[in-house]
């Protein structure tokens, strides 16, 4: 059992790893001096849709949020199409958990996907008819611009997910960090998600993916890393997605491993 | 008790009596930008700091009377002591935030902290003060607030700051948006939060520096939040939150400070607070988006649908089951009946009933112990029905229910169809426009034929 991957098994070859849209070496975090994730190495290939997996506590939201450079690390480097993501921040999006805020904030959908285009938008300036417009785009992308003039605590939780999905699309990122979206939404929802992820893949936008449905796993993502404090497997689904990497990432959590073992059936033998 | 004509009182409001203008119009002023900067507080959910911030200015009011009286200086300067009051003040809010990151304490127990411990140094400095002469007495007033003493350069004071307190929020007003909605979203997308907290408190810390002298340290508090709080009852837009805060407290310190003004024995702080709450109390049963009548109305607006529909479904599926051709044709149907479909309480369905009757979907039948469906009662039956029924089809088929309970969800859900589901529903099902037959009935079709 590997503990983590050279970056080869993840690039694909030939390609110079400066350019890929994320490089992390040996990124270590820790919280109150309790490490929460050790010697991260990852290199995420241009076009893919990385699932990002791992039991409660391995760390998976605080790999996102070193990433995106809303958490110190301890040591390590993280690369965005080989710069610092001080200097690439803007081809960055980041579609936070849903829990993360206050849903009564006094606030339409439509103001909240224009949050989207403030950082091109500029200080002091305010948000203008392009900026609608995008914000529109974006809506209709997740099918729901008819609910644009809505106080976002009258959505339903899907619909709320989709909004903060819209408002990292009105920003048109190249590379999209995703925490959770697919948690406790409707059926309908899931799939308007996995659409649009599709559509950015085909796009050959990049799309890093916090995820907890086993079941699902190698149906919507063709890149996976596992973690569990460690990267325990990363790499193409198909490659990491073993009953040796679940046993390694769940360890003994057997509820958990019979989800994957169905999982893995489906796998295995279609 | 109190001497007080309406006359008086008018002149006052109107800021006609030329002894009292100053000091209402600074109320009003003060009002507004505190009504505004308490709304981005409120938001942020920081309401306590405004709090903690000016219990902490206490210790800077003593302290430059003191260290001032010594050199010889005027002690009771109002600039001195307001720079004084700010230095502690920021000092505060610095502590708290020093408490939140080095420890794990939380941020309600960092301000605890912080109020009680700067509060009980300036009460002791305050104390040391006045034991060294009389000539400390009235800087308890920054405790309680004396508008009688301002003078023509307070008034510019806070007239200055108000203004130009609410233009930079004006400024700010996207960036503050996105720090008090999601900071960390704002920080992914290369905003400086902590920046942009630092223009927010020290916004807070400007009306509430000025503001001290009026209402006092210890009800700014109130100025600050209840008037945002008041608000968030009337609109669900933060634009006109702002306003509409700035509105509520600009109308309470006219007010308070007027009749304070009136009422002598009575500190404007104490009366500004009380008319802010009492426009807080007002807005709390009758605001416009979020006030408890509102709620309660639009409760009982749904269960009256509900139940109105409730009795519609049943008459209609009483007819439908009907073997008397007379009571289909005239829409009759039998109260003992209608009363057992649902099990209903003999009041109870009275009640619905009536609810029914005062829309003419339901009138008295000549014939006793029956109801009859008018014309448009009949219609609006067939097509709840219909809507019941297409809703649990649509639960068989794709939501894996089982047909025996479906019609609790059903229940529920039928009441809220929009006209757009109802035709999704359609095209889903491809159910022809007829009324499809309740698919408890279909199931039981089935087991027979499978016998």
């Amino acid at each position: 059992m590997k503990s983590f991957v050279d970056k080869e098994t993840v690039a694909p070859d030939g390609e110079h790893p400066a350019e890929l849209p994320l490089t992390v070496h040996d990124l270590t975090v820790s919280y109150n001096q309790k490490p929460v994730i050790w010697d991260v190495e990852l290199n995420i290939p241009e076009g893919s849709l990385v699932g990002i997996v791992g039991p409660n506590g391995a760390g998976k939201s605080t790999l996102i949020k070193a990433c995106l450079n809303l958490i110190p690390a301890n040591s390590g480097k993280i690369e965005i199409y080989g710069k610092s993501y001080q200097e690439n921040r803007q081809l960055v999006g980041y579609v936070p958990q849903r829990e993360s805020v206050d849903w009564d904030f006094p606030v339409s959908a439509l103001d909240v996907v224009a949050m989207g285009t403030y950082r091109q938008l500029g200080w002091f300036k305010r948000v203008g008819k392009k900026q609608k417009q995008q914000a529109m785009e974006a809506l209709d992308r997740v099918g729901i611009s008819h609910l644009a003039k809505r106080q976002i605590s009258q959505l339903s939780g899907g619909q709320q997910q989709r909004v903060f999905l819209a408002r990292a699309l009105a920003q048109d990122a190249m590379l999209y960090f995703m925490d959770e979206p697919f948690s406790a939404v409707d059926a309908a929802t899931e799939e308007a998600i996995i659409v649009l992820l599709k559509e950015l893949r085909s796009r050959g936008r990049t799309c890093l993916v916090v995820h907890h449905d086993l079941a699902t796993v190698s149906k919507y993502f063709d890149h996976l890393v596992m973690l569990n404090m460690r990267v325990v497997a990363a790499g193409p689904t198909d490659e990491v997605f073993t009953e040796e990497n679940l046993r390694a990432t769940y360890g003994g959590k057997l509820s958990v491993l019979d989800a994957a073992a169905e999982a893995l059936k489906n796998v295995k033998h279609v | 008790m109190f001497d007080l004509s309406a006359s008086d009182l008018w002149d006052v409001l109107s800021l006609q009596k030329h002894n009292t203008r100053l000091v209402v119009l600074s109320a009003t002023l003060l009002g507004a930008s505190c009504g505004a900067m308490g709304s981005f507080l409120l938001l942020r959910k920081r309401s306590l700091m405004g709090d903690a911030l000016a219990h902490a200015t206490l210790p800077g009011i003593g302290m430059v009377f003191l260290v001032a009286t010594l050199l010889g200086l005027d002690g009771k300067s109002l600039p001195l002591l307001l720079a004084g009051a700010s230095v502690t003040g920021i000092l505060g809010m610095g502590l708290v935030l020093m408490i939140r990151k080095t420890t794990r304490l939380k941020d309600d127990a960092a301000m605890g902290i912080v109020l009680s411990v700067f509060f009980g140094i300036g009460v002791a400095i305050l104390g040391i003060a006045q034991n060294t002469g009389g000539a400390a007495a009235g800087l308890e007033s920054f405790i309680y607030g004396k508008t009688a003493s301002m003078v023509k350069a307070d008034f510019w004071l806070i007239a200055i700051v108000s203004v130009l307190v609410c233009l930079t929020a004006r400024l700010f007003l996207k960036e503050l948006m996105i720090l008090c909605f999601d900071d960390a979203y704002a920080r992914s997308q290369g905003w400086p939060v902590l920046f942009l907290d630092l223009v927010l408190i020290s916004l807070v810390t400007a009306v509430t520096i000025v503001g001290l002298q009026a209402v006092g340290l210890i009800l700014i508090i109130a100025f600050l939040i209840t008037p945002a709080a008041a608000a968030r009852f009337w609109t669900q837009n933060l634009v006109k939150m702002l306003i509409m805060a700035s509105l509520i407290g600009a109308v309470s310190g006219w007010l308070g400070a007027s009749l304070s003004a009136l009422l002598p024995r009575l500190p404007a702080g104490a009366v500004i607070v009380l008319v802010g709450s009492a426009i807080f109390l007002v807005s709390m049963f009758f605001g416009s988006e979020r006030g408890v009548i509102r709620r309660y109305l639009k409760q009982r607006r749904l269960n009256k649908r509900v139940g109105r529909q409730h009795v519609l479904r049943a008459a209609f599926e009483i007819l439908e089951d009907s073997t008397d051709s007379d009571d289909v044709a005239n829409h009759l149907v039998e109260w003992s009946k209608l009363q057992a479909h649902r099990s209903w309480s003999e009041k109870k369905l009275k009640t619905l009933v009536r609810w029914c009757k005062a829309d003419d979907a339901v009138e008295d039948a000549i014939e006793p112990g029956h109801i009859q469906l008018s014309e448009k009662g009949f219609a609006e039956a067939s097509r709840v029905t219909r809507n019941h029924r297409l809703w649990e089809l649509y639960l068989i088929r794709y939501a894996d229910i089982a047909p025996s309970h479906v019609d609790r969800d059903a229940d529920m859900v039928e009441h809220v169809l929009g006209v757009d589901l109802v035709k999704q529903l359609e095209t889903e099902l491809s159910e022809d426009l007829r009324l499809p037959k309740s698919p408890h009935t279909i199931e039981i079709e089935g087991e027979g034929g499978a016998q």
